[in-house]
């Protein structure tokens, strides 16, 4: 968008960790559907980024095509990612293929899904489920290691580790996902891609699940991609912000100055579209007089 | 509109005592939750309730007891003042007084029939004496009412040809074809795309101030709740913990749980200081 304004952000966040250029990605079904159109973002080391849009809007395809996680019909028709890996190497994340892929997925960027209450497996203990991260990933660890590891990042994430040997049935939806949770940090990923996180849980629990990212965030140091349609959780948690309309990236920049001086006319919609809490009331056209009288 | 003679009238939709515990059966073990735990409030002609609270805390079993779906374990629903039957023509006359707009609206609407037949049915059980062109005029205005216009374009297509919005102006439509004095609104656009909820609101406020309609708004969502309604009632584990003009209770909460709700719920304008709170080790 803004040229000056990325420099400023850049300089004030550090080194970028993915930068994905002109990315496109097609549905190849009849007729085919541009899901993604030539987005761009940058994320930096640490920060959260947050991407804003409606359903159907491409954010989703967007975070698989990042992760090269896209099955057919998808798929990516242009546009390059590259992850800046801590070591200094650049990893063209398009180009990588067979077991480099495999080595780069959930070691360098994962992933916590859309609906994650239901992607925990039901006839599998949590235990059996964090060790398989490790057994696929790490196959010199120790069975000692992996127990103990697995009852580490529990505790990381809030949830006590005899939990371990339970089934998802038997957790709640809040610590469902914060065993999703666990099991994205468990290989220690320089990038976590949170699609949803937190639509499905009721107020209150979805609160602790953020702070509870937030609070990792500072001490692990990952970045994240925080995908939502709830804007107004953007605002508050993010430090920038990518707005999604139809497949375009039609906006991004600092939270604050997406909230304070949006540019795009659908950014100022879809801002207005959430009356405040405390402030005024922006779009909603019933007023108290109104109401008080016999139309 | 013929209906609205009525709705001049002072009159209530009252909860008195409402009490519902549910029978749960695991195995041979029986347990009784307590879904609803003595609730009582009066809705008036021209105002909104809002009953606002987590998944679970009974606000649609409240809903549902309103709208006669669900009888109370024990306390009672008043019309004007009323018992009302829970059958039969009694049953039919209170439902023309108030009426139910769901959460879904993909799966409130039939989808083997068209829009119009959503409308003309009920026009067509509470108005035996209209002919069927009447009936369609009726329904037609109603399309227009809710802005489907114009209405002879959606008359005749079915559900899955509208969008989300579109389908839940459907549900408002139906739910005002009797000619209804109540609206009980679960959830009515939390399952709608977010840049079309407001409109979809914008749409019932303003039907509810031309038709000067009670309704009882039930959300999860503070900030509406508080721009909708005049009054909020707080409900968490089947219990109202607090009640109390919406300016109030959103600006000025009194119960524990309440700042909790109101601290959890997102608010842009604390932007960064969650971050900042962790960084301090909060």
């Amino acid at each position: 968008m803004n040229a000056d304004a990325n420099a400023v952000s850049t300089a004030a966040l550090g080194e970028p960790v993915l930068t994905a250029r002109n990315l496109s990605i097609e549905y190849e079904v009849d007729p085919p559907v541009k899901a993604v159109r030539g987005a761009s973002i940058t994320l930096h080391r640490g920060e959260i980024l947050g991407l804003a849009g409606e359903s159907g809007c491409g954010k989703t395809t967007l975070a698989y095509g990042l992760n090269r996680l896209l099955k057919a019909p998808a798929l990516m028709t242009g546009g390059e990612v590259v992850f800046h890996d801590a070591s200094g190497d650049d990893i063209d994340v398009v180009g990588l293929d067979g077991e480099a892929l495999r080595r780069f997925r959930w070691n360098k960027v994962s992933m916590v899904f859309q609906g994650s209450m239901n992607s925990l497996n039901p006839v599998m203990n949590v235990r059996k489920q964090l060790h398989d991260v490790f057994t696929t990933h790490r196959p010199g660890m120790k069975r000692a290691e992996r127990e103990a590891r697995s009852a580490e990042l529990l505790t990381l994430v809030g949830v006590d580790p005899t939990r371990l040997s339970s089934f998802p049935h038997e957790l709640s939806g809040g610590m469902r996902q914060r065993v999703m949770i666990a099991m994205a940090l468990a290989l220690d990923p320089q990038v976590m891609i949170m699609d949803e996180p937190t639509t499905a849980l009721d107020v209150v629990v979805q609160r602790g699940i953020i702070r509870e990212i937030m609070r990792l965030r500072e001490r692990l140091g990952f970045a994240v991609v925080f995908i939502t349609h709830d804007l107004p959780l953007l605002i508050e948690i993010s430090d920038r912000i990518a707005i999604m309309l139809d497949g375009e990236i039609i906006e991004q920049g600092d939270a604050e100055q997406i909230y304070r001086a949006p540019g795009h006319p659908y950014t100022r919609r879809l801002l207005s579209s959430f009356p405040s809490l405390r402030g005024d009331r922006g779009d909603f056209i019933r007023t108290g007089a109104a109401a008080g009288g016999a139309a | 509109m013929s209906g609205r003679a009525t709705a001049i009238e002072a009159t209530t939709l009252e909860a008195r005592n409402l009490v519902k515990d549910f029978r749960l059966r695991s195995g041979t073990k029986v347990r009784t939750l307590h879904a609803v735990k003595d609730v009582s409030f009066t809705l008036e002609p021209g105002r909104t309730i809002a009953l606002v609270g987590e998944s679970g805390s009974g606000k649609s079993t409240i809903a549902r007891m309103m709208a006669k779906l669900e009888t109370p374990s024990s306390g009672e629903v008043l019309l004007d003042g009323r018992v009302s039957a829970t059958r039969g023509g009694g049953l039919a006359r209170y439902r023309r007084d108030v009426q139910m707009v769901f959460q879904d609206p993909f799966s409130s609407l039939n989808p083997f029939h068209p829009i119009l037949h959503h409308l003309e049915r009920p026009l067509r059980i509470h108005n035996p004496r209209l002919s069927s062109r009447q009936i369609r005029e009726r329904a037609e205005e109603l399309l227009e009412r809710v802005r489907l216009s114009p209405a002879a374009t959606f008359a005749d297509r079915r559900p899955h040809e509208l969008s989300g919005g579109q389908r839940q102006r459907v549900a408002i439509a139906r739910a005002l074809a009797p000619g209804s004095r109540f609206i009980i609104a679960d959830e009515p656009v939390s399952m709608l795309d977010v840049s079309i909820r407001l409109g979809v609101l914008n749409l019932l406020a303003e039907l509810q101030r031309q038709e000067h309609l009670g309704v009882l708004y039930i959300t999860h969502d503070l900030a509406t709740a508080r721009h909708f309604s005049d009054e909020i009632l707080v409900m968490y584990r089947g219990e109202i913990v607090e009640r109390g003009p919406s300016e109030q209770v959103i600006l000025d909460p009194r119960h524990e749980y309440t700042k909790t709700l109101l601290e959890a719920a997102a608010d842009p304008d604390r932007l960064g200081r969650l971050r900042d709170d962790v960084r301090n080790g909060g």
